[in-house]
This record gives C-alpha cells, sequence and structure tokens, in this order.
C-alpha cells in the first residue's frame, strides 16, 4: 500500500487538504496526517513515500489524485526539503513540523523526541537553568527578556507551589507559528513545559489557547492525554481562551485562567514572584519553550552558535499578508528584511510593487522599502523605532493606504482595550476620531472635514463648533501627542505599542495624511 | 467592549436546568473554573442565558456581578442565541493586505446582515474576527468553525448558499 503524508493543519484545511486526504484514501492509500512545512504556495501538498524518499506534489486537488499516483503530475515537487524555501532554513524548533504524524509517540521519540527531559531530569534543577541562560534564549512572545533570567527568579522564589504557564494567546495578525507548532509538533511543546517545571519546581502547567485556534486546542489536549506518563509527575492542561486579544499580555492571561476578566495587571510584583493563583510562575511564550528541547538536547552552545548581537539561535517568522512564498521560515537572527521579503518571500502575491511591511502584529511599526536593511534583530528594531514582537512580517502592495491603517490600530486598540487605562480605554477611540478627521481633510479640504457627521459631527459641534481643530495639520499635531500619552501612560504593551504602527505610518509615508504631515517631521521623540 | 443591556431575570427553563447543573458539577473542584464552565454552557445551550448567572455564581462562590462581568468582556460569550448559521470573517491586518474589507463588505452585502449582527430570520450570524492565523492565505473565514481561506466572490457564493440551508 502506498504511503502518503497530507497536512491536517488549519490552514492546510482551509485550502483543502481534507477533500485531498480522503481521495488519496479511496483509491487506497495509507493517508498519515501530518503538521505542515510552512509554505502554503504549493498547499494543499501531498508527499508520496518512494524507495528514494518522499515525494512532493502540490498544489494538488482530489481530482489530481490519479495522476500523482502514477507519478506524472506537472506540479511534482520532488523532495519538499531540498526546495530553496526550506534548503536555506534553520529549523531548530520546527525540525520535525511538516514531517512526523503530530501526535505519534512514535515517531516523535524516533525524531529526537524526549532526549531533552532526559537530559534535564538528569541534572540539578539550577543546572538545567544556567544551560537555558547559557544559551543566550530570549522570549520570542516580542519582549525579548532572558528566558534563563526569568526561570533564575521563580527557581529562586520560596513558595508551597509554583506553575509553568505557556502563553498561547497568540493574537496578532501576521503570526502563526504558535498555532502551526501546537497542531504540527505538539509534544515538543510539552517537552519544554516538563522542562520548564523541573528546572523551577513546578508540578503544574498550563497551556492558555485562543479560541480562534480549534484545531490546536483540540491537539494539545489529545497529545497532553497521550504523553501523560511521560512527564508524571508534571501535569498538564489546557485553558481555552474567550476572544479577547489583551490576554496575550501575561498578566491579563493570568487573571483570565484564574477565571476573571481579562485584565492587566500593575508590575511589580513580577510573575515571576507572585503570579498565577498568587505563586511564583513562569510565564513563556510557545516559542520559547518550543526552543528548550533543543538546547538541552544539543547542548547550549549549538543553540547560541547562530544569530546575531545580543539575539541568539533561531526566530520561527512568518511572512504574511500580500506576499508570494507565504509561511513558516525558521532561521537565525540577523537576516535582512529585504532578504526576507523580495528574497526569500518573493515580493507580493499580486505583483504590484511592496509598499509597507508591518513586523510584529497590531502593534508592531510600518516600514517602507528604504529601509529593508534592517537587520532581523531585537535591538537594531527597537533603534528603528519599532519591534520584532512575534515575529510576523505582514506585506502591503502600493495599494495602501496607510491612513487607513494607523486608524485600523486605533479601532483595533480601542475593541480590544481592557479598559483598566486611561490612556488606551479613551486614548484608542480619540485617535480613531482624530484620523478620521485628518483623512476628511486630505480627501475633501477643512470644509469637508466641519461636515462630517455622525458622532464625529456631534463631538465637533457639541459644544464650540471651533473646538476640534478641522484641518490637516493641526489633527496631525493632536494625534503625535495623543500618541506620546499612550505611549508613555498605558499599563500594557497594548495602550502603549499602538503608537508604533500609528506614528511609524505617520513618519515613513506622510503623503498618505494630506499636506500637513510632511511640515511636522516626528514631532514626537 | 460589549455595552451592557438590561439583565433577564427570568429563570432557567427547566431543561436548561438540568444542563447548567451538570455542567456546574463537572466544574466543581476546578481552580479558576469560570472561563471553561462558561464554555462548556455555552456549548450546551448555545449561548449564556443572563438566568444562569445567578446559579453560577453562587456554585464558584462569586457575586453575580463578577460573572456578569466576565460574560461581558469577552468577545466569545453569547447573551442570546446566534444564527443558525455563523460565518466569522478576519478584518486584521494581513487579511485586509488581501483585500479583506471588500470581502467583508461583498459577505455583509450578499448575506444580508450587518457585521456584527444577526439576521431577522436568525438563519445567519456575521461576526468579525481577528485573526484565524492563517495570514498568508486570506482573506479568511470560519463558516461553523471550518475554516475557509482565500476567499473570493466565488467561494464568497458557496459560504452563501451553505448558510442558506
Amino acid at each position: 500500500m502506498t504511503r502518503v503524508f497530507v497536512s491536517a493543519d488549519m490552514a492546510s484545511v482551509a485550502l483543502g487538504a481534507d477533500a485531498l486526504a480522503d481521495a488519496l484514501a479511496a483509491r487506497g492509500c495509507e493517508v498519515v496526517r501530518t503538521g505542515s512545512r510552512g509554505l502554503f504556495a504549493i498547499e494543499p501538498l501531498v508527499e508520496v513515500e518512494s524507495d528514494g524518499g518522499r515525494i512532493g506534489y502540490g498544489p494538488v486537488g482530489p481530482g489530481d489524485v490519479p495522476a500523482i499516483l502514477d507519478g506524472s503530475h506537472p506540479n511534482r515537487l520532488g523532495d519538499v526539503a531540498a526546495l530553496p524555501f526550506f534548503a536555506r532554513q534553520q529549523r531548530f524548533t520546527f525540525a520535525r513540523c511538516g514531517i512526523t504524524d503530530p501526535l505519534s509517540l512514535s515517531d516523535y521519540a524516533a525524531h529526537d523526541g524526549w532526549k531533552g527531559l532526559a537530559a534535564a531530569r538528569a541534572a540539578a534543577p539550577a543546572e538545567v537553568v544556567r544551560t537555558v541562560r547559557e544559551s543566550g534564549l530570549r522570549g520570542r512572545g516580542g519582549a525579548g527578556f532572558p528566558t534563563g533570567i526569568k526561570w533564575q527568579t521563580v527557581l529562586d522564589a520560596k513558595a508551597d507551589e509554583k506553575f509553568v504557564v505557556c502563553n498561547a494567546d497568540e493574537g496578532d495578525s501576521g503570526t502563526f507559528a504558535d498555532r502551526m507548532l501546537m497542531e504540527g509538533d505538539p509534544y515538543c511543546l510539552i517537552e519544554g513545559m516538563a522542562i520548564a517545571g523541573h528546572a523551577v519546581g513546578a508540578g503544574h502547567g498550563y497551556i492558555y489557547i485562543r479560541s480562534e485556534y480549534p484545531f490546536a486546542i483540540r491537539v494539545m489536549r489529545e497529545a497532553i492525554l497521550r504523553s501523560s506518563h511521560l512527564i508524571a509527575p508534571f501535569v498538564l492542561e489546557v485553558r481555552e481562551g474567550a476572544g479577547a486579544y489583551v490576554c496575550g499580555e501575561e498578566t491579563a492571561l493570568l487573571d483570565s485562567i484564574e477565571g476573571k476578566r481579562g485584565q492587566v495587571r500593575a508590575k511589580p510584583p513580577l510573575p515571576a514572584h507572585v503570579g498565577l493563583f498568587g505563586k511564583p510562575t513562569v510565564i513563556n511564550n510557545v516559542l520559547s519553550l518550543a526552543a528548550v528541547p533543543f538546547i538541552l538536547s544539543e547542548g547550549p552552545q549549538a543553540y547560541a552558535a547562530v544569530g546575531f548581537g545580543r539575539s541568539r539561535g533561531t526566530m520561527p517568522i512568518q511572512l504574511a499578508g500580500n506576499i508570494r512564498n507565504g509561511g513558516l521560515f525558521e532561521v537565525g537572527f540577523g537576516i535582512t528584511l529585504g532578504e526576507l521579503v523580495n528574497e526569500i518571500g518573493g515580493g507580493t502575491e499580486s505583483g504590484r510593487p511592496v509598499r509597507a511591511v508591518q513586523v510584529g502584529g497590531p502593534l508592531g511599526a510600518y516600514f517602507p522599502p528604504a529601509m529593508f536593511d534592517l537587520p532581523f534583530d531585537y535591538e537594531a528594531f527597537t533603534a528603528a523605532g519599532g519591534l520584532i514582537g512575534h515575529a510576523g512580517i505582514t506585506v502591503f502592495d502600493d495599494t495602501v493606504d496607510m491612513a487607513h491603517m494607523a486608524r485600523f490600530a486605533m479601532e483595533f486598540c480601542a475593541v480590544e482595550s481592557c479598559g483598566k487605562c486611561t490612556p488606551c480605554r479613551i486614548g484608542s477611540t480619540r485617535g480613531v476620531e482624530t484620523i478620521d478627521r485628518i483623512i476628511a481633510a486630505r480627501d475633501t479640504g477643512p470644509a469637508g472635514a466641519a461636515a462630517v457627521g455622525g458622532g464625529l459631527g456631534k463631538a465637533l459641534h457639541s459644544r464650540n463648533p471651533g473646538r476640534a481643530a478641522t484641518d490637516g495639520p493641526a489633527n496631525i499635531a493632536v494625534l503625535r501627542d495623543l500618541c506620546e500619552t499612550m505611549k508613555f501612560g498605558s499599563l500594557c504593551a497594548l495602550g502603549g505599542f499602538t503608537p508604533y504602527p500609528v506614528l511609524s505610518a505617520l513618519d515613513h509615508f506622510p503623503e498618505d495624511f494630506g499636506d500637513g504631515a510632511h511640515a511636522l517631521p516626528a514631532a514626537a521623540e | 467592549m460589549t455595552q451592557g443591556q438590561a439583565i433577564d431575570r427570568t429563570p432557567p427553563d427547566p431543561r436548561d436546568a438540568a444542563v447548567l447543573d451538570a455542567v456546574i458539577a463537572r466544574h466543581a473542584t476546578m481552580r479558576g473554573a469560570l472561563l471553561p464552565l462558561l464554555h462548556a454552557v455555552q456549548e450546551e445551550l448555545g449561548h449564556v442565558p443572563d438566568a444562569a448567572v445567578p446559579a453560577i455564581a453562587e456554585a464558584l462562590n462569586l457575586s453575580r456581578a463578577e460573572v456578569h462581568g466576565v460574560i461581558t468582556f469577552y468577545h466569545d460569550y453569547r447573551r442570546a442565541p446566534a444564527g443558525r448559521h455563523v460565518v466569522r470573517i478576519c478584518r486584521a491586518e494581513s487579511c485586509q493586505s488581501r483585500g479583506g474589507a471588500a470581502i467583508e463588505a461583498a459577505a455583509a452585502e450578499r448575506l444580508g446582515v450587518a457585521m456584527g449582527a444577526t439576521r431577522d430570520d436568525g438563519q445567519v450570524t456575521l461576526e468579525p474576527v481577528y485573526c484565524l492565523g492563517l495570514c498568508a492565505i486570506g482573506p479568511n473565514a470560519m463558516v461553523d468553525g471550518r475554516p475557509v481561506a482565500r476567499v473570493d466572490g466565488p467561494a464568497l457564493e458557496r459560504i452563501a448558499i451553505e448558510v442558506a440551508a
């Protein structure tokens, strides 16, 4: 019987992988459902096992099955791993994703699984923490805080109970690495969490997964059931989010697990001291925890050997939006934005020129192609007025209206604000209104802006019609001022970082904000 | 944030009450049980009726205000039943970069319901979602829990026919 491999990843299924798998099964194939290889332009993808290794065909549909099985289909790709998109990668964390059956314990063990946990459990907790510190691993959720130092703090904390929490509330648009890892190699995350539990003295772990990821929730729950005897006495549990973006903020996430509204806590105290249920808690992103098994099994030097500056190891970068070769690209830090977007990504899918890329999700800055020599590195991006965040890169072609994207950033913040601090709760709504006035002035001149109806019209005319300025330059000054307030006055990154997309759009694409934008270069800062 | 509406104080009907009791019993010993409990109630009843709040509050030793606060904070919990079909369309940046705004408008037009609303005949609810994690193959939608990528005119037509049934 012919063995074939078809991804069951949510993205693959959305592209029609289930129908392909059914058609293959109907022709008598033994279908193994894997995770996704991570290049969506070749999906739905099937790999047919042969004496010379797996032969890939993609994109293909159910009607292509006969031609696939007799080897005559024109979309034959050969060895998928040898395609340029994959050959250039350094897959430390995603080594198994797309290759193994995600829920097969024997597959996992046969592909170096559980080696890291065995190495960790053979060592003292302090030794494990030292290994992670020496690897240079930094938090992959966005903040880039050294993981080993966080673990050390929890290890040193005295308490009757400690927790390990995995932040799998991957809400940033343009990111999907957490989802792919959980669906494609769940035991890798489980192993990483069990290592963390051993390292800090925690017996219980929680994985908080957003409800928008039903496939990941299902796979993780099943994987926990199947592997519980291997990680015992460590115990794991999945908690499902409920559609609140702000719960990706670590303290809001802890409140959410506790059964409360997902509101941000003031820090200090740090979660490492007072975390879940008031106990010392390691809270790490999926990718941070999933990097740990490799570090323990291969040694910290193997991980730290790649990278750039103080950003060590690899980053699973997500190429998203209007891009030809969208997908997951894991590589050492230091690769430039231009290489990622143009060489690897192949430019826009629409074939039009790239105008802007947003890096790091809804709170990340927009960069123009003029800045494509920027190396992928925490410090370099901070210096350039942005952040790498969770390493999602969303590409826009020249049809994008950057004033609308700036407005969307404020609108999103208004929808998702937890409401605890004023700059975020009120500022975001004022930001939407101000950008509406800027767009109205741009499109119709100040007279048009004054004629805006609805809630905005009321706000403009409720007291003194002259109170709110209607011309572009005055409103841009207000917007920059508002961004300053949000940046420095908000309790967490939602309100604090929403100014990044807004200000970067203003700074790099002033022509989209009307005549006034040029006159006020970088007034903020 | 969801705007609060007046709380419906009618007691749950007996069938709902039995379901509710069973769900509460299942979560009795769980730490931080409120969100999983509400998910389970919504799974069973299709929404979280206001009438369920007092029993949930009592079981978890919370005030009714705390439970109400949680239900209204999270976008997922419904205080009223959804339509027979739920179509969620992604509004986030990656889908916008691939023409999501036009699809969003076309979906509202074709399905005859505004974004965020349930059609008067109760057949379909159209909701925004902020990212399904399928960001290189948008615009994306979720139709009754099934992900659909690269939504264009013909795909939207197929969705409309599907939810008309």
